[in-house]
C-alpha cells in the first residue's frame, strides 16, 4: 500500500492511456475458420504433423459443439452472437524477428512496450524479472533465458517449445484442459498461435518471477494464445501475466488457455493484472475475454495458487481453478474484479478436490460501478475419496452507485461426510458515511473512494508481488475514473 | 474579522427545519461549548459547518475567515481548516491510519501550496502525538478505527485533530461513551492543542467534559435556536437545574 493518492488521482485523470497503435508491417491469413485456415497457420508456424493433427482434431469437435450448442449461454453477461468467420485468427509482424538479440526487434514494437512502461531494455538490466512478450500472436523477445537455462528452466514462447521440448509439450499439453473442456478451449486448441511454455526441472527453485506481457495490437484479431506451465517435483515457481490492449471500435475476442501442471511438492504461483481495452462509457468496443486456465495439483503437497486483478475488457468470463488430485495438495484462489461503466464480468474458480486432506482458499472481491455488473460464480467440489478436505471461501462485494450490480453464485457440491466448508460472504455499498469522513480530513471525493476499494482489496493484493500490486492499485484508481459525482 | 461567523442559519434533514436561525460569533482563540437537550440540533449544527450533503441549509450564511463556508465541499472547508472530531467515527477496512492520516495531512498541504510530508517527516511526529494520547504505536499499522473500541476510536479522533492543526475544532459529543481515564485523555490532548490561533466548539450533552476542558462561553442550543449564552458558570447551573428552565425561557421568548 505505499503509492500514494497522489499518484492514483492523476491516474483517475487519464483516459486509457494505452490506446495507441503500432504501425508494423503485418503477416495476415484471411478472414474465416476452417480447416485450410488451421493448416495454414501450422505450416506458417513450421510445425510439425502431430501438433497440426492435434489442432485439427480440436477443429472437428469445436464445429460440432457450434452445430450443437453454439457458446456457453449459462454465464450471467449479454452479448450479441460472436461470428466466428468474420474473424482474422492469425496476425504476425512481417519482420519477423529471432530471439537472440533485443536489436534484432522491430523499433515500433520495442517503442509499444516503452509506452506501456515495460522497456525491455531496461528489464534486461534490472535484475529479477524475465519477460517473454507476445506482440499479436508471435512471442517476440525472450529476455534472461540463458540465466534460466543455467539450471535447466525452460521459459520459452509456445512455438520454440513445440520445435525444441516436443516429448514435454506432447505429454502434457492438454492433459488439464482438454479441447473437449468447452467452446473456447476447443477453439483455441484450433486456432491457438502462441504463448508462454515453462519447464521447472525437479528441486530447482526458480531465481526470478517469470513475466509476460500480451498485447492486442491488429484491429480485428482474435488473439488465441496458449500457455503451459510444469514444475517437476518439489521446485517452485512464480509467474506473472500482464495484459493490455489498444482502443478499437470493434469488439475482439481473446480466447486464451492456461494450463498448469505441479507434481509432487512443487508450488506454482500465477499473477494476473488484466487491463484490456473495457469499451467506453456506452458499452461501445472492448475486449471479450473468453478464457479457461486450469491447473492441476498432480502430486503430493503440491501447491497451486492463482491471483487475479481484472479491471478491464467488455465482458470477462473466466475461473481459473485447481484440481487438487495429490493428497495434500493446496489450491488457492485470490481475486479482485472491478466492472465500470457497461462492463461485465462473470469470474470465480473452481476447486475440485479428489485427494485426502486436499485445502483450499477462495478470497474473491468483487466491485461494480456505473452500469457495471459484477458476478461471481464458484464452485467447491469435494469428491469421495477426499477424505478431510478444507474449503475456506469469502467473497465480498463492493457497490459504487445505484445502477450497477453484484451476483454470487456459490456451488457446493460435497460427497464425504469428514469435509470442512467455510463460506462468507457480504455485499456493501461505498457508504456516504466512510465518503464524508474522508472528505472531512481533506481528501477529495474520488480519492476518498479509491481508498476506500484499497482498502476493501487489500487481501487479494498482499498476494501479488510487490511491483505488481502497486500496478494494480493504480489501476483500480484510472478504472473507477468517474464513478463518483 | 470572527473566524467563524454564523448568521441566521436554517438548516433541514429530509425536509425536516432542525436549525431555525442561530447566531454565534467564534474568534480565534477561544473555546465555545454548545449543550441542549437531545434534538436540539447540535449534532445538526456541527454536520452543517462540516459541510455534510444529507443537511440541507435554507437560510441564513456562515463566514469562516470571510470566506463563505456554505459554498465549500467538505475537503474545501476541512482544507480551509474545519476539523470535525466524530460522534460515531467510521471504520474503512484495509487502511492503515498512518497512511491514511498522511494522505489527508497532504492533501491539506497541497492545498496551501505545501510541499508534502514523506514517511520520515511524518512519523516522528505521529509517534509523538500518540505518546500525548497514550495511544500503542502497534496502533499505526491497524486499519482506521476497524475493530476499535469506543475510547480508541474517541483517542484516535484527537490525534487526528492533533496532527492536523485545524483553525477551527468541532467536538462532537467526544465526551459519550468514555469513561473517566479516557475522558482524562482525551481532555489533555484537546487541551495541549489550545492556542491563540485555534478555536473550540465543544458540543456536549453533559457538563462533565467541561471540568476538564474549560470554555471561555456556553451556548444553549434549545430547539433550533440559542437560547441563552453566558460564560462557564451557566454550564454550572444547566447541570443543577437540567435544560428545563432554559427551554421555558426560549417557548417564552417565542410567546413574547
Amino acid at each position: 500500500m505505499s503509492s500514494t493518492v497522489d499518484t492514483i488521482r492523476d491516474l483517475a485523470r487519464q483516459d486509457y492511456k494505452w490506446g495507441f497503435v503500432t504501425e508494423v508491417d503485418e503477416d495476415r491469413v484471411p478472414k474465416g475458420l476452417n480447416e485450410d485456415i488451421v493448416r495454414l497457420i501450422s505450416a506458417r508456424k513450421g510445425e510439425p504433423e502431430w501438433m497440426l493433427e492435434w489442432r485439427l482434431n480440436a477443429l472437428r469437435h469445436w464445429f460440432q459443439m457450434a452445430r450443437e450448442q453454439g457458446e456457453p449461454k449459462w454465464a450471467n453477461v449479454k452479448f450479441p452472437p460472436v461470428d466466428y468467420q468474420d474473424i482474422v485468427y492469425y496476425s504476425a509482424p512481417k519482420k519477423k524477428p529471432t530471439i537472440e538479440s533485443l536489436d534484432q526487434v522491430d523499433p515500433e514494437i520495442v517503442k509499444t512496450y516503452e509506452k506501456l512502461g515495460i522497456p525491455l531494455e531496461e528489464r534486461k538490466r534490472l535484475a529479477g524479472v524475465a519477460v517473454d512478450a507476445v506482440f499479436d500472436s508471435v512471442s517476440v523477445a525472450t529476455t534472461f533465458k540463458d540465466k534460466l537455462a543455467e539450471m535447466g528452466v525452460i521459459f520459452c514462447s509456445f512455438s520454440e517449445a513445440v520445435k525444441n521440448h516436443p516429448g514435454l509439450v506432447k505429454k502434457y499439453l492438454g492433459s488439464v484442459v482438454p479441447h473437449t473442456d468447452n467452446f473456447y478451449a476447443a477453439l483455441n486448441a484450433a486456432v491457438f498461435t502462441d504463448g508462454s511454455f515453462v519447464y521447472v526441472p525437479k528441486g530447482v527453485r526458480c531465481p526470478m518471477e517469470l513475466s509476460t506481457y500480451f498485447r492486442i495490437n491488429a484491429a480485428e484479431t482474435g488473439q488465441f494464445e496458449r500457455t503451459l506451465i510444469v514444475a517437476d517435483e518439489g521446485s517452485h515457481v512464480s509467474y506473472l501475466e500482464g495484459c493490455t490492449a489498444p482502443i478499437r471500435d470493434t469488439n475482439q475476442l481473446h480466447a486464451a488457455v492456461v494450463e498448469l501442471i505441479a507434481l509432487d511438492n512443487a508450488q506454482i504461483k500465477y499473477s494476473t493484472v488484466q487491463n484490456w481495452y473495457p469499451g467506453d462509457k456506452e458499452g461501445r468496443g472492448g475486449i471479450y475475454n473468453f478464457v479457461t486456465k486450469r491447473g492441476k495439483c498432480a502430486g503430493r503437497n503440491s501447491k497451486i495458487s492463482w491471483t487475479q486483478v481484472e479491471t478491464g475488457s467488455a465482458i470477462t468470463w473466466k475461473y481459473p481453478s485447481c484440481i487438487l488430485q495429490g493428497d495434500g495438495s493446496v489450491g488457492e484462489f485470490y481475486s479482485v474484479a472491478l466492472t465500470n461503466n457497461r462492463q461485465q464480468a462473470d469470474t470465480g474458480t473452481k476447486m475440485i478436490h479428489i485427494g485426502k486432506n486436499t485445502r483450499s482458499t477462495i478470497v474473491s472481491k468483487g466491485i461494480s460501478a456505473g452500469h457495471g455488473q459484477n458476478t461471481y460464480r464458484g464452485q467447491v467440489k469435494i469428491l469421495k475419496g477426499a477424505t478431510n478436505a478444507r474449503n475456506y471461501t469469502q467473497c465480498d462485494s463492493l457497490l459504487i452507485g445505484d445502477k450497477c450490480g453484484a451476483h454470487t453464485f456459490p456451488y457446493i457440491d460435497v460427497r464425504n461426510s469428514t469435509a470442512k466448508m467455510e463460506h462468507e460472504a457480504s455485499t456493501s455499498k461505498i457508504g456516504e458515511d466512510q465518503l464524508f469522513y474522508l472528505r472531512q480530513r481533506g481528501l477529495k471525493a474520488e480519492d476518498a473512494v479509491s481508498m476506500i476499494v484499497n482498502g476493501f482489496c487489500k487481501t487479494v493484493f498482499k498476494e501479488l508481488p510487490m511491483e505488481f500490486a502497486v500496478e494494480a492499485q493504480k489501476l483500480l484508481g484510472v478504472s473507477l475514473e468517474g464513478s463518483v459525482g | 474579522m470572527a473566524l467563524l461567523e454564523i448568521k441566521d442559519l436554517h438548516a433541514s434533514v429530509d425536509g425536516q427545519e432542525i436549525l431555525k436561525g442561530v447566531n454565534l460569533t467564534v474568534n480565534a482563540g477561544e473555546v465555545h461549548s454548545i449543550m441542549g437537550p437531545n434534538g436540539s440540533g447540535k449534532s445538526t449544527l456541527s454536520a452543517v459547518l462540516a459541510r455534510r450533503a444529507t443537511y440541507e441549509v435554507t437560510g441564513g450564511s456562515v463566514l469562516l475567515n470571510g470566506k463563505d463556508l456554505l459554498a465549500m465541499e467538505p475537503e474545501e472547508a476541512a482544507c480551509e481548516g474545519v476539523f470535525l472530531a466524530f460522534q460515531y467515527p467510521v471504520e474503512i477496512p484495509g487502511i492503515g491510519n498512518a497512511y491514511f492520516l498522511r494522505s489527508a495531512m497532504n492533501a491539506i498541504r497541497k492545498h496551501h501550496g505545501q510541499d508534502e510530508l514523506d514517511a520520515m517527516d511524518f512519523l516522528p511526529l505521529y509517534k509523538e502525538r500518540m505518546k500525548l494520547l497514550e495511544i500503542d504505536e502497534k496502533f499505526m499499522s491497524r486499519s482506521v478505527n476497524e475493530g476499535f473500541s469506543g475510547g480508541e476510536k474517541k483517542r484516535n479522533e484527537i490525534l487526528q485533530l492533533a496532527m492536523l492543526e485545524p483553525k477551527l475544532a468541532i467536538l462532537d459529543e467526544t465526551d459519550s461513551g468514555l469513561d473517566i481515564d479516557a475522558l482524562r485523555i482525551v481532555s489533555r490532548g484537546v487541551n495541549a492543542m489550545r492556542g491563540p490561533d485555534r478555536a473550540f466548539l465543544v458540543i456536549t450533552h453533559y457538563q462533565r467534559l467541561l471540568d476538564y476542558i474549560k470554555p471561555d462561553f456556553v451556548h444553549v442550543l434549545v430547539d433550533g435556536k440559542i437560547a441563552r449564552s453566558g460564560g462557564p458558570e451557566l454550564a454550572i447551573e444547566l447541570e443543577k437545574t437540567g435544560y428545563g428552565s432554559a427551554e421555558a425561557e426560549a417557548l417564552q421568548a417565542q410567546h413574547a
